[in-house]
């Protein structure tokens, strides 16, 4: 298994390689630290996105409500920026956002537990409720106008260089906030026994139930942690764009389910890796980017995104399938 | 005499009515082999269930663990007093590696937050050290034999410092030679003062080993014997309440007629080598050999699940290629699985469509919509013709017996009107009289000219309904046997030789 | 047979209830004619939709790209039928149906697709129908630049305002389409298959059912049922457009689900379904009537979804434990 892990992620890896010298082939300029940094910027938001639905992924569950969720915290925090604007500072506003995401987060988790609804019903419900209620009672408003500390705060870079241009670009801070995330995530399914459980409970429920688990915490955390990052996923996208509209998030979750799938995850659960993740994530914005950089029309973007994640999906699928087959027959002759 | 680890007094169980335990006195000593033999729907997993404590006793019921009564006895409970299930289906995380699988449980029982992956390992290695057994740390649980899985499972119950394990049907599954092995093991941990509870439905190798076995029908114990003074005979007569007389039929098939179905040199990579054989009408050919042997896997290749890599298959002198179950159903073929649960039967359904699901393209009109008519009268003369015992026809399946389930099976196959009939263990948990009447069932489809293939780890169940059987081992027909110039006696000696 | 019984009596009793809650709260005009009239023609494109769900649903699958399908069907027909050189050769009528039947024939392309994902690749029917949904969504904005279509002929758009005997075409497309659904699922072998494999795939395997095939003929059915209600969706827009009707997704599970649709398939009839279409519409109407705006109205579909969800439960959990007694 984890040998086939592995060989997913070095597909990956592979696909990216030859993407990257395909566009750089048709336009040079995507082969520049520059742009690079700029890749790395633009990935974050689904970057952050794409950790909590791993988690969901793992655990043998799907969540389709973390946009509604990430435009409720969003609001939240738009709303928070624009009366108190000075008095905060950035790590109440993550709090803030990811206290919201926790929250509504959680509350997928109870009805999926004690209620066994399956969680695509539960979130398709949820998202609904959260979007409709958020809709109603912003009036379809975009918020801007910010401190000016928080347009600030997103410009922060690591280092500063200057393209030939006289550019400037760097590590943006929006990138490192992700990469923490990242080994944040990394080391809760590497090295904590919690992680190890939601492997467990993806990998076979019942058998995580018999042995004793707590499944209610394994949920709750599972559902509140996607929740978390939708709530973070929210404030780096206000960074980003520095507005907050109701509608600007609804759709992304598909790309955000394909990133994670493509990076090995199986809606099956049970398996999946922050590796295969940060690298399904790499290779969708990369797809996008070098559309754009090879002056595609944006309207095909769809139909790159959803032709790759068929033939992807489709081809391991397909890999698997005898495998399966075999298992059904033998375990249950 | 040393206080008994568990000691159960008086222990009942009433579920809204029904009687499942009634006044039942039980104990296992340390480090004792103890085997709860009994039929399905005996009482035994209620056993299980009130020891391990997941469901309570009815008041009034006493439970002794190492000599102290036992009150609120619930599931963690009776892990923390040394007390480990290990049910068939072994309950492990296939996606884990075997290090995990070991001691995962015990690291979550502990609150432990962090995993120290040396640990982890060194953990899974001295559990395996204390039975001396070696397995592949890395791989993932679901990637090893099922006979290393369930090590796996005993692996991890030492880790939870067992004192009492219960092993519910564990040689189900398992090669003669897993058995031993597993076997060895117990009998290891035993030296080590853990006792081993096995469960069963019937008489095997584990008897051979257990100090004690308790026999338990309908609820109450019929009592404790020693393993040495049970056989096969004796066991079914306490488990049953009934002396079972087998009664002997031989098919009286036309030889000299053509067969019907034809194997010819058929061979499957890892499954089945060089098999040759033929079945002719009216006759009812036996097919045995051990658990792995390749018996299940040549039928699902005659059923069109699987392909022969080399050789023929001939139906009715024609050679054929049976690509798909449709190809085979198409050529008169039905095969009525092993697992009734989950290949036989669509269990949440009602009986009538699992009744016509074989047929529904005879029951339509030539509108193509199903002749109501036709879809009653069908159903009813199955229900009838095999004497299925059903409140409705649209009850689900799974509130029959066991007996009437396997009857709908074999029902849905015989209203195909097939040349041949692959039975896989056929009678597989069923109890005695149940088993009996399906017995005469395939008797008379034999009659009526239909060939049989019967197969089943039960000597004494093909030597009493075939003219012929073979015996497979390792993927390779050994020998074959007239029952009409053998005792199953040699049938047996043939197959246990060979191990 | 009593079970389903019974869940038809719950959802008459249901209706009843929710007739006499709402004529009581928006007064006498929530039963008069003009509003049974838009509820007849509010209610057949959903209804079509949710039969396209449905029937994926009692495979124990989901098709979360019948919103995307039914957009691209009718992006299709809306091209034909504004092609200027068609309508100059073939007419309005002609047009009209080249442009159907054109359109039925990229939603069932649709649905083989989803059925070649499902049945010969093995994927989950979750991911193959979100990957088609994206896919189709990017084909329709190709398509159509992201603009609205729209200008039909006065013949298309009568099949989503005209009548037949004082009723509304939709609704007519719609009771054919639930008739045709109905017949297929109850006095068809492929309807049998359809619930039994949603049940148990191993043992219809065993039984001798292609299963493939099965799924294969179920996609194709709801693919061209999404392209049916593309036909009611741009006659009554009198246009088509890459994302129209994206809140209907909720509302053709809400719909099953309510119907007695069984979320892990091999349970659930048209008329159950048929039933609690109309219960939508009428709250759907009677919330409208009262002003209640469109999103506050999603958000309770939600809501109402989840407790159906947990009324089943429990019922469910009743059930069996009293099984579990006897």
């Amino acid at each position: 298994m984890k040998t086939l892990l592995r060989r997913h992620e070095a597909y990956v890896l592979l696909i990216i390689i030859v993407v990257s010298i395909i566009i750089t082939a048709v336009n040079p300029s995507f082969f520049s630290l520059e742009n690079l940094f700029d890749l790395l910027k633009s990935m974050s938001l689904m970057g952050v996105f794409a950790i909590g639905m791993l988690f969901v992924l793992i655990s043998g569950g799907i969540d389709l409500s973390f946009t509604a969720i990430a435009t409720v915290s969003g609001y939240a925090v738009a709303l928070a920026l624009l009366r108190y604007g000075d008095s905060l500072n950035i790590f109440v506003i993550f709090l803030l956002a990811g206290a919201i995401g926790i929250l509504l987060g959680a509350f997928n988790a109870a009805i999926i537990y004690f209620f066994r609804i399956p969680s695509i019903i539960t979130t398709i419900a949820t998202s609904n409720v959260f979007y409709g209620i958020l809709t109603v009672l912003s009036e379809g408003k975009w918020l801007y106008g910010f401190p000016t500390w928080f347009g600030d705060f997103a410009n922060i870079r690591l280092f500063t260089l200057y393209s030939p241009a006289g550019n400037p670009y760097g590590l943006s801070i929006v990138t490192v906030i992700w990469l923490a995330l990242v080994l944040l995530a990394w080391f809760i399914l590497r090295y904590t026994v919690l992680g190890r459980s939601i492997y467990a409970m993806g990998g076979s429920p019942s058998s995580a139930e018999r042995a004793g688990f707590n499944l209610l915490r394994l949920n709750l955390f599972v559902y509140a942690f996607i929740g978390l990052m939708a709530g973070f996923g929210s404030v780096i996208q206000a960074l980003l764009v520095q507005t907050v509209a109701p509608n600007s998030l609804v759709g992304k979750e598909m790309d955000v389910i394909a990133a994670v799938v493509l990076g090995g995850a199986s809606l099956a659960g049970g398996t999946g890796s922050i590796m295969g993740t940060v690298l399904g994530v790499a290779l969708i914005t990369l797809l996008g980017n070098g559309l754009t950089l090879m002056h595609v029309p944006s309207q095909w973007y769809d139909v790159v995104i959803g032709l790759v994640i068929l033939v992807s999906v489709g081809v391991s699928a397909y890999r698997m399938r005898k495998n399966i087959q075999r298992r059904v027959i033998t375990e249950t002759a | 005499m040393a206080e008994p680890f568990i000691r159960l007094r008086n222990v009942s169980k009433h579920y809204a009515g029904v009687t499942a335990l009634n006044n039942v006195d039980f104990t296992i000593d340390q480090g004792e082999i103890h085997c709860l033999a009994g039929e399905n729907g005996s009482g035994k997993s209620t056993m299980i269930k009130i020891i391990s404590g997941i469901v309570p006793p009815d008041p009034g019921s006493t439970i002794e663990i190492e000599g102290q009564p036992v009150h609120h006895h619930h599931a963690i409970d009776a892990i923390d007093k040394g007390i480990q299930v290990i049910y068939q289906d072994l309950s492990l995380f296939p996606n884990l590696t075997v290090a995990e699988n070991i001691a995962l449980g015990q690291m979550v029982a502990g609150h432990v937050r962090l995993v120290d992956w040396k640990e982890l390992r060194r953990v899974a290695e001295a559990a395996m050290a204390r039975i001396n057994v070696r397995l592949p740390l890395d791989s993932a649980v679901g990637e090893i034999s099922i006979a290393d899985q369930q090590l796996v499972a005993i692996c991890r119950a030492l880790t939870r410092g067992v004192k009492l394990l219960i092993m519910d049907e564990p040689t189900a599954s398992l090669t003669k030679k897993e058995v031993d092995s597993l076997l060895a093991v117990v009998q290891d941990m035993k030296s080590k003062g853990i006792a081993t509870m096995f469960v069963s439905h019937k008489l095997d190798e584990v008897l051979a080993v257990a100090d004690r076995v308790s026999v338990i029908r309908d609820g109450q114990m019929v009592g404790v014997y020693n393993g040495s003074e049970l056989n096969d005979e004796t066991l079914t007569m306490l488990m049953t309440g009934r002396k079972v007389e087998y009664s002997r039929f031989v098919p009286q098939a036309d030889m000299t007629a053509g067969p019907v179905l034809e194997c010819r040199n058929i061979s499957r990579q890892s499954e089945y080598e060089d098999i040759s054989f033929c079945l002719r009408p009216g006759e009812i050919l036996g097919l045995t050999g051990l658990l792995g042997s390749g018996r299940t896997e040549l039928a699902l290749s005659l059923f069109g699940v699987s392909q022969p890599d080399r050789g023929e298959i001939r139906v009715e002198g024609q050679p054929v290629k049976i690509n798909s179950v449709q190809d085979a159903a198409r050529l008169g073929i039905g095969y009525v699985p092993e697992n009734r649960l989950t290949q036989g039967l669509i269990n949440v359904q009602p009986v009538s469509s699992n009744l016509i699901v074989t047929t529904l393209q005879k029951l339509v009109n030539r509108f193509r919509l199903f002749d109501q008519a036709k879809v009653k009268s069908a159903i009813s003369r199955w229900v009838s013709e095999l004497a299925i015992k059903i409140p409705s026809t649209e009850s689900p399946v799974q509130t029959l017996s066991g007996g009437n389930q396997q009857r709908v099976v074999l029902a849905k196959w015989i209203a195909t009107d097939p040349k041949v009939l692959i039975l896989d263990g056929p009678t597989i948990g069923i109890d005695v009289a149940a088993k009996h009447s399906i017995h005469e069932i395939i008797r008379d489809l034999a009659n009526k000219g239909i060939a049989i293939l019967l197969i089943s780890e039960e000597v004494p169940e093909v030597y009493n309904n075939c003219n012929r059987v073979l015996v497979m081992h390792k993927g390779r027909i050994v020998q074959e046997f007239n029952t009409g110039a053998c005792t199953p006696e040699d049938i047996q000696l043939c197959i246990s030789s060979r191990n | 047979m009593l079970r389903r019984f019974s869940h038809l009596f719950v959802l008459f009793a249901v209706m009843l209830v929710v007739v006499i809650i709402l004529w009581s709260l928006t007064g006498t005009d929530f039963m008069n004619l003009g509003n049974l009239q838009s509820m007849a023609y509010q209610m057949p494109e959903l209804g079509i939709l949710s039969l396209a769900m449905m029937i994926t649903m009692l495979t124990a699958g989901i098709n979360l790209s019948i919103i995307a399908t039914a957009n691209l069907a009718g992006i299709v027909m809306a091209l034909i039928l504004t092609n200027e050189s068609m309508l100059a050769s073939l007419g309005d009528v002609g047009t009209m149906m080249v442009a159907i039947i054109a359109g039925l024939i990229v939603a069932g392309l649709v649905g083989i697709l989803n059925g070649f994902l499902i049945s010969r690749l093995d994927m989950s029917p979750i991911l193959a129908t979100l990957g088609t949904s994206i896919l189709l969504g990017g084909v329709s904005i190709v398509l159509t630049q992201g603009y609205v279509i729209s200008g039909f002929s006065p013949v298309m758009l009568s099949v989503g305002s005209g009548r037949v005997l004082g009723v509304p075409v939709p609704l007519i497309i719609f009771l054919a389409a639930a008739g045709v659904m109905g017949l297929i699922l109850n006095n068809t072998p492929l309807g049998t298959r359809i619930y039994l494999i949603g049940s148990n795939p191993v043992a219809t395997f065993f039984s001798g059912v292609n299963n493939r095939s099965v799924l294969m003929r179920t996609y194709i059915i709801s693919g061209i049922l999404s392209g049916v209600a593309a036909v009611v969706m741009i006659s009554r827009f009198n246009s088509a457009k890459a994302d129209y009707g994206e809140s209907y997704l909720l509302l053709t599970v809400l719909a099953s689900v309510l119907g007695g649709v069984s979320a892990a398939g091999g349970f659930g009839r048209v008329s159950g379904l048929v039933l609690s279409l109309v219960i939508l519409q009428m709250i759907s109407s009677g919330l409208n009537l009262m002003g209640v705006s469109n999103f506050l109205t999603l958000a309770l579909w939600g809501v109402v979804l989840i407790v159906v969800m947990v009324i089943k439960y429990v019922i469910e959990n009743k059930v069996q434990l009293r099984r579990r007694a006897a």
